[in-house]
């Protein structure tokens, strides 16, 4: 075991993990959004939707994130769609978390009780009133501890994006090991830069949704 | 040039999933016996035993597949182990599989009521015999659905494994979308494949789990 090199590549090692953390914030907040509108869709839409909504759903969640981010990152330019690494990486991620936050977010949906609707449509609401105001933060306050691990869960996934050059930790990490040829020690201390990641992660997002919706999440 | 028409890019695809199956197995099996050891670390009355074992599963959970494998492949030969891609891949999915399988059937036994623990102790019999005649039976299949489900999400993690140069279905499609330039149909056809592989899995957890529900 030699760490002779780690000062210097502590820069790099920052940058990597500064890159996968960006990832994991805009996929955090597109892929929730999307998961609102689709559980939503998948609920109140027209049928054919709801038909389309469902197997975009069973699409990707039986099927290799990886696969899906080749499909995205190799298929979109023949058809004329150039994407750049991070924006492609953004665009998977963000589409395979939305297919499993889409069922998440439908189950919340789900356990808010009929009446909470029936009321505040007697108060005069108007429907789009009623899920934004009334249904949608009582289903989040819900769902917040399953939200909260599919959100690590795809930061721990989001190591695969390296595939396609996208410069985050796992890719950083390759080249670093590349550069010292000191593999084994390169690969343990990105990963202990993971572990602590990701302890991290869902510590800021445990207290941080007891401040916000004042959920309960052990 | 080698032409490869439709039915070739099927052909190669489909024999490549042979190892995406046997890879899947050897995992699914070498982390079940791996997860049972570390379920009774996990249940176990010495405090330190469920301390390591909450350890090895935290490390597991906390950081990213690919990182694992790479520790494996990249790691041990450093160490002074030569290892093949094939052994990297069955041993890095083993433990990966055994942290998760570990921690779904401890839910299981948490589920059970203290009663079942107090009438084996009633009955006289000692701790293994209480484990194995009582407690785990019930475990296991109270956990049935999500072990079934671990199992779809095993599967489309072999995929991981193309990357340390296990010869699987993900790296022979990139072979031959090299060699065609025609990645909508070579990873469509490989996601159709994983989709067949998956699909009746997952719609049989989703049974389990609303069987379990009405009892």
């Amino acid at each position: 075991m030699a760490f002779a090199w780690l000062p210097g590549a502590l820069g790099d090692i920052a940058h990597g993990a500064a890159t996968t953390i960006l990832l994991i914030a805009v996929t955090t907040l597109a892929g929730t959004l999307l998961s609102i509108l689709g559980a939503a869709g998948r609920r109140n839409g027209p049928v054919l939707l709801r038909r389309a909504i469902a197997w975009y759903v069973e699409v990707m969640r039986n099927t290799p994130f990886l696969v899906q981010l080749f499909f995205i990152f190799f298929g979109l330019p023949s058809l004329g769609i150039r994407l750049d690494p991070l924006l492609a990486a953004m665009l998977a991620m963000t589409l395979n978390m939305a297919a499993y936050t889409i069922e998440i977010v439908g189950a919340g949906l789900d356990a808010v009780p009929g009446g909470q609707t029936e009321a505040a449509l007697a108060l005069g609401l108007r429907p789009r009133q009623v899920f934004i105001k009334i249904v949608l933060p009582q289903a989040l306050k819900i769902i917040y501890p399953a939200l909260t691990s599919q959100i690590v869960i795809m930061m721990l996934e989001s190591a695969v994006v390296s595939q396609i050059a996208v410069r985050e930790l796992t890719y950083e990490a390759d080249m670093l090991q590349a550069r010292t040829f000191r593999s084994f020690e390169t690969y343990f201390v990105v990963t202990l830069v993971y572990l602590a990641m990701s302890m991290a992660l869902r510590r800021l997002l445990v207290t941080g949704g007891r401040r916000a919706l004042g959920a309960g999440v052990s | 040039m080698i032409e490869f028409t439709f039915w070739d890019i099927v052909r190669n695809l489909l024999l490549a999933a042979r190892w995406t199956v046997l890879l899947s197995l050897a995992a699914f099996i070498g982390g079940g016996i791996v997860g049972m050891v570390v379920l009774f670390f996990r249940i176990a009355k010495n405090k330190w035993s469920r301390r390591i074992a909450s350890g090895y599963i935290a490390l597991f959970q906390g950081t990213p597949l690919l990182m694992q494998l790479f520790l494996m492949f990249f790691g041990l030969p450093m160490l002074g182990l030569r290892i093949e891609p094939w052994t990297a891949a069955v041993l890095g999915l083993t433990f990966f599989a055994s942290a998760y399988l570990a921690e779904i059937w401890r839910s299981g036994v948490d589920a059970l009521p203290r009663g079942q623990w107090d009438a084996g102790a009633s009955l006289g019999l000692h701790y293994l015999q209480e484990l194995r005649l009582i407690i785990l039976p019930q475990a296991f299949s109270i956990t049935r659905a999500p072990t079934v489900g671990f199992l779809v999400q095993l599967i489309k993690s072999t995929a991981l494994t193309s990357i340390i140069g296990f010869e699987e279905l993900v790296r022979t499609s990139n072979a031959i979308n090299n060699a065609t330039f025609e990645p909508f149909k070579v990873y469509g056809l490989v996601a159709l494949i994983f989709f067949v592989m998956c699909f009746p899995l997952t719609q049989y957890a989703r049974s389990l789990e609303r069987r379990a529900a009405t009892r």
